[in-house]
């Protein structure tokens, strides 16, 4: 799962969906991921119009769908334990095509599969509409704890920095002959570990350096504040509201 | 190991989110006691830095790689209350931002990368420098620690897959298994964090949160040959931190265990379930909302064990919600107190 | 009248055990452009984390305006000493040029209009006003560079440090930087080893060496002095000779 990391998903764009403050669009997806979760995997329809819902997001949101698809690769390692389970599952078991599934580890299949898929859209909907920079704001707003948040901040601001101090390491080692093939080349690629937590480390002292220069006491100065009108919390309400008609909807008819 | 939606239940996941905010509070008051205003440039790059790690990928048996978690690493290199946050916050990040782990999973991915790797890594380091003191002791724990902490995590994974994931598996087969291709991939985690410490200790021993101590005190000298004794030196003090952060540990480990109990008794393992014959429909009724029917499990001690499950969760809740707000007033009351100071 | 900044007898070591400055003497009028040349590993950045409190003396005294640097006076020294870093990335931490540039006066408690005022007024003094919604990390280094001057005029030193203004960048933003610099009017100390650029925007060199102050005199007279120079690892580079 490491390769897909370091591509940020944020598109520009100035649709409704955009224009959403952060902080009501994080609870929004998190109250929708929670419905979803808490729904009966066997009430398969309900999932059908959860899709639906992601879709109308996507549309407002000017999202393409290939643009979802290739995001899905997040997905994979959990693709592997789900088809896993039907083969590893325990009690009934069906025969088809001359192989044996276990019934229960089918439907946990399903059940990853659909939850999961429909919690990697929303979060990949969230993450292509909202700037990051601001979506940490909205964190704070929904009480996550500023130091939390401006930890992330600056984790945010240098992670490119790093990644790419990384890469000139590798590109070192690689022009020198160098590729990483079995246990024996680990102790190579540690020792650049190693010269890596140095430099961000150091540059972590300089950046607290150029702080204190600026008259830094311990907290940050607030510059930009978002604030939410209960319309807009209302309109941010309208995915997880009908996800929750929908659950409780089914509910009433089972 | 990022868990998506869908692996856990959703009072298992609302569960290891309290849990994972408890734990966190309790780091974030530590980490600022040892980092002070450099806690947030620090933890940040430290952050960055196990992003970047993680994305190296190591060969460990023909043809398959592995990547490191990094949590025993962080510990020992910044300490644990800090380890914890940075990792806390790149599981935020990928959450956040790349959609890497679910968002309802999030407690869950906190709770066992964050806390377990940590509080795991971070004891064992501590046994074993705590018995020899000296910079080969430091490599070796690290190595020791490190790998310890890849099948802890997956341990506690599949504990609270038993407990609330989403399919019948078997604990004890799963388990082993789960231990056994992760002692594995904790050899190469080990071998990385041994080797990527020794590294740091050769170049900037001071910077090694848990070889602190091992260093020998500073002396200056004036343009006049003087010799003074440096007042800034780094308060060798700090080795003798894991105070708060061991009962805070146990803390954490018995909520952990609390919420275990109560649902072992409350949701039988798949096994049972389907041995005792229900149809998959009444198990549908069984999972909706993540709680259990009280009437279908029939009762243990007099008290049926689908209330159990409910005054589980109610206690996790509590207690947690309650250490979390008790950490977040005293915090409070600390700032205050430095704002008079000061 | 009080010199700008005065250092005496300072003296340093790191947490390593490597000491770095072993006794420093010099001082700063008003209004000066001071060049501190030096080679690498002389203890220039070291000195440079004294003059606003940033490391405290393991001994000796450093005085801004009058000022001692010591732990009751750090807030008013760093208004006082505007630290411009090497590395602009260093420098720059905040998600956009706007905060960055805002986050030293809003620490001293500056707000609303006067806050923006600030940044702009700073941003238009290096010629960057149309970068302030960018993120840092999408500038050129040059002007990343000219960023990091404006954060710290946005502060209003009394005194302007700039460490290895003129590295890593190319001609033509190292001559633009060079006229920034002409325009302020601010005292400037500026660290370097780039003699012809020190030639250039300062009247007056020191150069420390192996951690004392080694020479001190008009930039033209210690420049010209090539047994000097080369006693001290500086050189020109091929083909400058003194205008």
């Amino acid at each position: 799962m490491g390769s897909g990391h370091h591509h940020q998903l944020y598109r520009p764009g100035d649709t409704p969906v955009h224009r959403l403050p952060p902080q009501c669009k994080l609870a929004a997806v998190a109250g929708f991921a929670l419905v979803v979760v808490a729904t009966p995997r066997e009430w398969l329809w309900a999932f059908g119009l959860y899709a639906l819902l992601l879709a109308s997001v996507a549309l407002a949101a000017r999202v393409p769908l290939s643009f979802l698809l290739r995001r899905m690769v997040v997905e994979i390692p959990f693709v592997v334990f789900a088809v896993a389970l039907p083969f590893i599952g325990i009690g009934e078991r069906v025969s088809f095509l001359g192989l044996s599934f276990s019934v229960a580890g089918l439907w946990a299949a399903w059940n990853i599969l659909a939850k999961a898929t429909l919690g990697v859209i929303a979060s990949v909907l969230l993450a292509a509409t909202t700037e990051p920079r601001l979506m940490l704001l909205g964190a704070q707003r929904l009480r996550l704890p500023p130091l939390l948040v401006q930890i992330a901040m600056f984790m945010l601001r240098y992670m490119d920095v790093i990644v790419d101090e990384m890469r000139r390491m590798r590109v070192a080692r690689e022009s020198r002959g160098f590729a990483a093939r079995n246990v024996r080349h680990i102790p190579v690629v540690a020792r650049s570990a190693g010269a890596l937590f140095i430099r961000s480390y150091e540059r972590g002292e300089r950046v607290h350096l150029a702080m204190l220069s600026r008259g830094y006491s311990g907290s940050m100065p607030v510059i930009q504040d978002l604030s939410a009108s209960s319309r807009q919390w209302l309109v941010a309400g309208m995915l997880p509201g009908a996800a929750l008609v929908v659950l409780l909807g089914t509910w009433g008819l089972a | 190991m990022h868990v998506p939606d869908g692996f856990f239940n959703v009072a298992v996941s609302l569960s290891a989110g309290v849990v994972a905010a408890a734990g966190v509070a309790v780091c974030l008051r530590g980490a600022r006691r040892e980092l002070d205003d450099r806690t947030a440039p620090m933890a940040g790059l430290v952050a960055a830095f196990i992003f970047a790690v993680q994305m190296l990928n190591f060969p460990v048996a023909a043809g398959t790689s592995g990547h490191l978690l990094g949590g025993a690493l962080a510990a020992i290199l910044v300490g644990p209350y800090t380890a914890v946050l940075c990792v806390a916050v790149v599981l935020l990040v990928q959450g956040f931002f790349f959609a890497d782990g679910g968002l309802t999973a999030l407690g869950v991915n906190i709770t066992l990368m964050g806390v377990v790797a940590v509080v795991v890594g971070w004891t064992v380091f501590r046994l074993i420098t705590r018995a020899v003191r000296n910079r080969g002791a430091v490599v070796a724990a690290s190595f020791v620690a490190a790998l310890v902490s890849v099948p802890a995590t997956a341990l506690a994974f599949t504990l609270l897959f038993w407990i609330g994931g989403t399919a019948p598996i078997e604990v004890g087969t799963v388990a082993a298994a789960m231990g056994g291709v992760h002692v594995l991939i904790g050899i190469g985690e080990g071998l990385i964090t041994a080797v990527t410490v020794s590294t740091v200790l050769a170049i900037r021993p001071d910077l090694v949160y848990g070889a602190r101590g091992l260093a020998a005190p500073l002396v200056l000298r004036g343009a006049d040959g003087e010799a003074v004794v440096a007042q800034g030196a780094p308060a060798p003090a700090a080795a003798r931190r894991p105070g708060w952060f061991l009962p805070a540990g146990i803390v954490v480990a018995a909520l952990l265990a609390g919420i275990v109990s109560f649902y072992a008794s409350s949701s039988p393992d798949g096994l049972e379930r389907v041995a005792e014959d229900k149809g998959f429909i009444s198990q549908a009724s069984d999972h909706a909302l993540g709680e259990q029917p009280l009437a279908d499990y029939g009762d243990a001690g007099g008290i049926p064990v689908g209330v159990a499950g409910l005054i589980g969760v109610g206690v996790t809740l509590a207690v947690g919600g309650g250490l979390f707000f008790a950490v977040r007033r005293r915090t409070k009351d600390d700032t205050a107190k430095d704002e008079v100071s000061a | 009248m009080t010199p700008s900044l005065e250092v005496r007898r300072l003296a340093y070591a790191y947490p390593d055990g490597t000491q770095a400055l072993f006794g420093v003497d010099f001082a700063i009028g008003r209004g000066e452009r001071v060049a501190l040349l030096g080679p690498n590993g002389a203890g220039k950045t070291t000195l440079v984390m004294h003059l606003n409190g940033i490391l405290t003396a393991g001994h000796g005294t450093v005085a801004v305006a009058g000022l001692p640097v010591e732990k009751g006076s750090l807030k008013e020294i760093r208004r006082r000493v505007g630290l411009v870093f090497q590395d602009p990335d260093d420098q720059l931490f905040m998600p956009t040029v706007r905060e960055d540039v805002a986050f030293g006066p809003a620490n001293l408690g500056i707000g609303g209009e006067e806050l923006q005022h600030r940044v702009k007024d700073a941003l238009e003094r290096v010629g960057m006003l149309e970068a302030i919604d960018r993120p840092p990390h999408h500038l050129s280094f040059g002007q990343r560079r000219r960023v990091a001057v404006a954060t710290v005029l946005a502060m209003e030193p009394e005194i302007l440090v700039l460490d290895e203004p003129s590295s890593n960048l190319d001609p033509a933003s190292r001559r633009e930087l060079a006229e920034i610099l002409r325009g302020l009017d601010v005292t400037v100390l500026m660290v370097t080893h780039d003699l012809p650029y020190a030639l250039e925007l300062c009247d007056r060199a020191l150069i420390l060496s192996g951690g004392v102050i080694a020479a001190d005199g008009p930039t033209r007279e210690v420049l010209a002095d090539a047994e000097l120079l080369a006693a001290h690892r500086l050189e020109l580079p091929y083909g400058f000779a003194l205008p």
